[in-house]
């Protein structure tokens, strides 16, 4: 177990963490968004639940390193047209909590629930989603290497999802 | 019919080159569709092998009618509506499950999984009453092609293989991708909604114009060797099966390849396990076609679009609201082939696919786009002059021409127009 000093100082790094990446997702800073993730990372949005198994089963988004590159690629060529104009987006994370402070393989385990305000050329859309992230220390510095992102609407049928959730 | 001109509203409307916006955006020309094309024609509900055991179900629908596929203890295939027959509550809750019945949950009736009222709370008050006037409402006609399950509201008309016509052979090719000749359907469904009308959905599947432009954002990035497909040189080739059932043929382009698995962007060697059943199946010479020639592009009228590696069902909910439900095809006996479609379906299409998102786009800027009146048409005369018939007596143009849709309008009208 962390000391409660060591722990609120975790804690303080996560939030930091999380608020911005929210930030740099919400001004599409792709870039600056893409370098918080680790050489294995896994962007996961699930359909239809939160426990599918994304091996058998679609999910909305299910990225290996590889393809998230790729799909920060697109958004940065400008030719994007779900993104061209960008998405006015302003989200708010909370529910913070540490899930595991220190499984096995030595990464966090975090969850955070977030609101999303999205507006469009189609219309004002919000979306809610549970977080569950796996942070790792890199060079001292956190990054994710594994984010889940579970829509409380993942189930039904949703507009298009094209700026990063 | 107007009777001062003799002209139906729908020759006004639907002309050879060009059809008028308001098609598109009309709340009354959306509820005469639901009657004369989504209630009456063969519609595309789901698949035998989503229902693989006795009594089985899952949830699917006829434009906005929720209708439940029930395999029952019989092995026979159903098309119930989720509909009470006492007051009109949804007998079903749940996208799938395993049920022999149906209870009700307002007034405690419950039906068989094959329609039949089996029983209602405090029977004594309904003492006479026959049963057997009120089972649950059916689909009128249920008949399948080779898995995929069709309904229509019609009692008399077509059969289903009448529909089909010359689309039915794009089904035989594609089970034909499978080493044991069968698609599965397993993979579960994204559903992407759309603020927009149906058949801008319809009319794009197979609109080989607009990829070198739409996806220009991907094909830069991916290395993609799609976009050569639909390119001024392309040999590809658009075709009107007649019925509304459209194709883009990309076989010229893979024939000229000459290499098993390039449609899909792989290989012999990279799916060995694969390629060895293939051969096994159908012998070196036809599994070699076979895999040159890959899977068809089909878009089988109103709502079936089978995209190479992919299968979106379309589902119109509102005049300006509609839904794609996709998933990855799977083939029985080819694990090795359905990892690697179902990781590119993920990728490309849903809500957050790299080519979907981008079309989605284009269909909701397109709805927006025709409320306004001037121009009054769309115009759909790209390659009109150089089309031609092909052997089997279609009609095909360019890859890039509008063939499609202006078979699609032709048949729209047919459908549309008083008998």
């Amino acid at each position: 177990m962390l000391s409660r000093e060591s722990s609120a100082t975790l804690m303080s790094a996560i939030t930091a963490f999380l608020y911005r990446e929210a930030r740099l997702q919400d001004e599409h800073q792709y870039e600056a968004w893409e370098k918080l993730w680790t050489d294995d990372g896994v962007y996961w949005v699930p359909a239809n639940g939160a426990d599918i198994d994304p091996e058998r089963q679609m999910s909305i988004i299910y990225d290996n390193r590889s393809r998230i590159a790729l799909r920060v690629r697109q958004l940065m060529t400008g030719k994007h047209f779900t993104q061209t104009p960008q998405s006015n987006l302003r989200r708010l994370i909370s529910n913070i909590e540490l899930m595991d402070e220190q499984p096995d393989n030595g990464d966090i385990a975090v969850a955070s629930n977030s609101l999303i305000f999205e507006s469009s050329l189609r219309d004002d859309t919000l979306w809610a989603a549970r977080n569950e992230y796996r942070l790792r220390h890199v060079d001292g510095e956190l990054r994710m290497a594994h984010k889940k992102v579970i829509l409380v609407n993942n189930d039904k049928a949703i507009y298009t999802l094209s700026f990063l959730v | 019919m107007n009777m001062m001109t003799g002209v139906s509203p729908w020759e006004r409307l639907i002309r050879p080159d060009r059809v008028h916006g308001s098609l598109y955006t009309d709340p009354e020309i959306f509820e005469a569709e639901l009657k004369h094309i989504w209630y009456r024609t063969w519609v595309y509900v789901g698949h035998e092998s989503e229902v693989p055991n006795a009594n089985d179900y899952v949830v699917k629908s006829i434009g906005p009618q929720s209708v439940i596929m029930t395999r029952d203890e019989q092995g026979k295939v159903n098309l119930l509506l989720n509909r009470c027959s006492h007051r009109g509550n949804q007998v079903c809750s749940f996208e799938r499950g395993n049920a022999r019945s149906f209870t009700c949950p307002f007034h405690s009736w419950t039906f068989a999984n094959d329609g039949r009222l089996v029983g209602y709370a405090f029977p004594d008050g309904y003492e006479g009453q026959d049963k057997a006037q009120l089972a649950l409402g059916r689909v009128t006609r249920v008949e399948s092609y080779r898995g995929f399950v069709f309904g229509s509201f019609a009692a008399d008309g077509p059969t289903l293989k009448e529909h089909l016509g010359g689309a039915a052979e794009t089904i035989d090719r594609l089970v034909r991708t499978s080493p044991e000749g069968e698609v599965e359907i397993t993979a579960g469904f994204l559903k992407h909604r759309v603020k927009a009308n149906w058949k801008f959905i319809l009319e794009n599947e197979c609109d080989g114009y607009h990829p070198a432009f739409v996806h220009t954002s991907i094909f830069g990035v991916a290395d993609s060797m799609i976009g050569k497909l639909y390119g001024g040189a392309s040999t590809a080739l658009t075709r009107d099966y007649g019925n509304g059932h459209t194709e883009i043929d990309l076989r010229p382009e893979f024939r000229k390849r000459d290499a098993p698995m390039s449609w899909f962007g792989t290989s012999e060697e990279r799916l060995p396990d694969y390629t060895a059943r293939m051969k096994m199946a159908y012998g070196d010479t036809a599994a070699r076609e076979i895999m040159i020639d890959g899977t068809p592009h089909v878009m089988i009228f109103p709502n079936l679009f089978i995209a190479e590696i992919q299968m979106f069902v379309i589902q119109p909910l509102g005049v300006d609201d509609s839904v794609q439900h996709v998933t990855a095809l799977q083939f029985k006996g080819a694990p090795d082939l359905n990892r690697r479609l179902r990781q590119q379906t993920m990728g490309s299409v849903g809500p957050a696919g790299f080519l979907l998102a981008d079309d989605s786009e284009m269909y909701e800027r397109c709805h927006r786009g025709v409320l306004a009146r001037n121009p009054e048409w769309i115009f759909l005369g790209r390659g009109e002059k150089r089309e031609r018939r092909d052997e089997l007596g279609f009609t095909v143009g360019h890859v890039t021409d509008e063939v499609p849709s202006r078979g699609i309008w032709t048949h729209y009208r047919k459908l549309m127009e008083p008998v």
